[in-house]
């Protein structure tokens, strides 16, 4: 039986959790963030490979220069987000995986000139170009995955892609950076997704927004209208329920095709692209401009949350401020969502491409029970995996069990762990269990 | 920006209102209908049964865990134990054997294993097979339904028991064995009030309906195809009961959806075959133990569908 009418009979539920919305600042439009005195930029701001530094103390930078090569294919150069002088080539901490990577950090000169930008024509360039010009801006993921993406436009000659998704969810609480870029500059993910589909000749696309952003739906679809595409566009509007943006869930729910475990979208002919990541791409293509800026939502327990177009290396407190500062409750800070979102040691750490959203927010942190079995993990697993598994082998030191029971198709949504009555910190467990795993050698 | 440390955690930062605590005060909110029916249709001394049951679990449990030097958290779950446990006792049951019953479901069956969460059998039952086969004269005590807080009560047989007759019509008997109005154990006798609490379980999302549904049409299929009367064989004894608080219970029964539908039918052809053929005349307590032992097995097997590996298994196939 169609699996709709499963659900509508109340025979299966889709899986996933619904918390709490909270996009406080939906309302407030994108304010350009004054440029910061200096910015901090870790040479690590993609999946892959560290970029390599190109600048030594002292040298003078423009904006849009670049200051690191990519390290390798899969890798992303790195741009001065602001003009000035390179103060320093310390040792930084990632604000996604904590290590220590190299960083520049580089003193404003107030003045910020941008090097010569080289637009183009989308029209008058060959896909291959297009792809090199997205990999010179820096482009990756801008949705918190940071995968460069000339790699996903780069797929190898045996796959197919005949469909972009566009993601457009935003499904993570808090976070409205996607929404007020969709309602402020469709124009610009649109052109981003047309120059995508040429580079790919890819006929179809869809454009998925959570049914909560009735303005973005709105402004898109007329967008659309009023735009030429090489192929077919939608707007496909898709129930809020999280975690509805992440890749294959998105997918899935679209094209009724799940991406085989290990497997990547490709192989089921499609591709998936933030909003976000369009914008960028339509900037680097048309405006000739390099990656060195993007919407963030600065939001939770601050004065006024807002939405800011903030240059990267900037310091969460400077955009904190320009809110009006925190909540004297507040003793957390995230970088993302409150779902997949990463802690923060210091509101000094430094917003990079992948930051979507800074969250400030109070603690919320349970006492851990004994599980008592009662499956709503197994229930809300988008992965159809029985998390409570994970911890046992890992409490049991059990590793190499956990290849058996999926572990790695974990997309470490959190939904388990928000489900959860006796406050075990699921993903916690599945994190060590994956490093575990991949230390015994085990694929 | 004041220089406070800030908190350093995994993801996710935001949890849900899920707690054990409201887990279980919700299913002491659904079994307020069943105890209610039995102070109702058997009168005080049940109350004076739950009040000692109640405090004997707690107080044992707060026992063990000194004992096990684990720390002891008021989470309902021996309220809802000591609660399951008198509703499924005879109701002029002797309050000594309501202590040790708690002493067993509570110090045997739960903390000896573990505590909640490690407890393979369901402790009020554990605790009801124990002081059946070992008191087996004190608890031969059925009487019918007093309608009044202080009678003592006339004893008469149980609908299940082999000398159970009645004089009135069937359309009236399905109605007294529905409304609750028949002897049997305190709790068990209400298929309505049982049926209201059950409701409220589905509705919190505490059992999931296959269990009940699948158990009862079980019980009603296969009595039907035995030659009994299905429906005097669901309402008649404590399967309603059984089916809705004690075989979707979270600890004691399989994990996934499949799973638990599995352990419901078996449960249910157990309760037959033990009604039917065996030499008991109620098989609900052991139909339900029984298939507790066989949780471990079916969870080792019944697993979810992995996202993403329909496709490659057909792929592997062609």
């Amino acid at each position: 039986m169609n699996t709709h009418v499963l659900e509508v009979l109340g025979l299966k539920r889709p899986a996933g959790v619904h918390p709490p919305s909270s996009k406080l600042g939906a309302q407030t439009a994108i304010e350009r963030a004054p440029l910061p005195e200096t910015v901090t930029l870790p040479l690590q701001q993609h999946i892959g490979a560290p970029a390599k530094v190109l600048v030594k103390t002292g040298d003078e930078v423009k904006v849009g220069q670049v200051i690191a090569e990519a390290g390798g294919f899969v890798s992303a150069p790195i741009h001065a987000t602001i003009s000035g002088k390179v103060k320093q080539l310390p040792t930084v901490a990632s604000s996604v995986t904590g290590k220590a990577v190299p960083g520049v950090v580089i003193e404003s000169d107030g003045q910020d000139e941008w090097i010569e930008l080289s637009p183009a024509d989308p029209d008058k360039l060959s896909p291959s170009e297009i792809v090199s010009r997205i990999k010179g801006a820096g482009i990756v993921g801008m949705g918190g995955a940071t995968f460069p993406s000339h790699v996903k436009l780069s797929p190898p000659p045996e796959k197919t892609i005949n469909t972009v998704i566009v993601n457009g969810a935003e499904c993570e609480p808090y976070i409205t950076a996607d929404n007020r870029l969709m309602i402020e500059h469709p124009e610009r993910v649109l052109s981003g997704l047309a120059i995508v589909m040429k580079a790919l000749s890819v006929k179809r696309a869809f454009v998925a927004i959570e049914d909560n952003k009735p303005q973005a739906i709105a402004k898109m679809r007329e967008q659309v209208s009023q735009m030429k595409f090489p192929g077919d566009v939608n707007v496909h509007v898709v129930p809020r329920r999280y975690p509805m943006g992440a890749e294959k869930t998105l997918i899935n729910t679209i094209l009724g095709k799940q991406v085989p475990e290990g497997g990547l979208p490709m192989d089921v002919g499609a591709l998936v692209h933030n909003v976000a990541t369009l914008a960028a791409i339509h900037d680097a293509i048309v405006l000739g401009k390099p990656l060195v800026e993007r919407v963030i939502s600065v939001t939770g327990l601050v004065k006024t949350p807002k939405n800011f177009l903030a240059r990267f290396g900037t310091p969460a407190s400077a955009l904190i401020d320009l809110c009006g500062g925190s909540d004297s409750n507040a003793d957390e800070l995230i970088f993302g969502g409150p779902m997949m979102g990463i802690a923060q040691p210091s509101f000094e750490t430094a917003i990079i491409k992948g930051t979507n959203c800074i969250l400030v927010k109070k603690s919320d942190l349970r006492e851990e029970h004994d599980c008592i079995r009662c499956g709503r993990c197994v229930e809300t697993c988008p992965m159809g995996l029985l998390p409570l598994q994970f911890v046992n082998l890992v409490k049991h030191e059990d590793y190499d069990h956990l290849i058996n029971y999926h572990i790695n198709n974990c997309v470490e949504c959190g939904s388990c762990a928000y489900g959860c009555p006796a406050n075990i910190p699921l993903v916690a467990y599945i994190k060590v269990g994956k490093l575990e795993l991949r230390k015994l050698g085990v694929k | 920006m004041d220089n406070k440390p800030l908190v350093l955690s995994p993801s996710p930062h935001l949890r849900g209102r899920n707690s054990i605590k409201r887990d279980m005060y919700l299913v002491i909110l659904a079994l307020l209908f069943p105890t209610a029916g039995a102070v109702y249709f058997f009168g005080l001394y049940v109350l004076l049964m739950l009040a000692v049951s109640i405090l004997s679990a707690v107080l044992i449990e707060y026992g063990a865990k000194m004992m096990r030097r684990r720390p002891f958290r008021m989470d309902g779950s021996a309220i809802v134990t000591a609660i399951l446990f008198v509703l499924v006792m005879p109701p002029r049951s002797p309050l000594w054997i309501v202590v040790v019953g708690s002493l067993i479901s509570i110090a045997v069956a739960k903390e000896m294993f573990g505590g909640l969460g490690h407890n393979i059998f369901n402790p009020a039952l554990a605790a009801r097979a124990f002081v059946t086969v070992s008191f087996a004269g004190a608890l031969s005590h059925w009487i019918a339904p007093v309608h009044s807080m202080l009678a003592d009560g006339v004893t008469t047989a149980t609908p299940l028991s082999e000398s159970f007759t009645y004089t009135l019509s069937k359309g009236e008997l399905y109605k007294a064995l529905f409304l609750g109005n028949v002897s049997g154990s305190a709790g068990e006798t209400s298929a309505l009030l049982i049926l209201i609490g059950g409701l409220i379980l589905i509705a919190f999302r505490l059992i999931k309906w296959q269990v009940p549904v699948f158990y009862i049409g079980t019980v009603a299929l296969l009595s039907w195809v035995l030659g009994k009367d299905p429906l005097f064989q669901i309402l008649a004894g404590g399967l309603f009961l059984g089916a809705f608080f004690m075989a979707a219970d979270y600890v004691t029964t399989p994990l996934t959806t499949r799973g638990k539908v599995i352990f419901a039918v078996g449960a249910g052809v157990l309760v037959t075959i033990i009604r039917i053929y065996g030499s008991m005349p109620e098989g609900v307590c052991y139909s339900i133990l029984l298939m507790n032992a066989f949780t471990p097995l079916i969870d080792r097997h019944v697993h979810p569908r992995v996202f993403g590996m329909v496709k490659r298994t057909k792929k592997e196939v062609a």
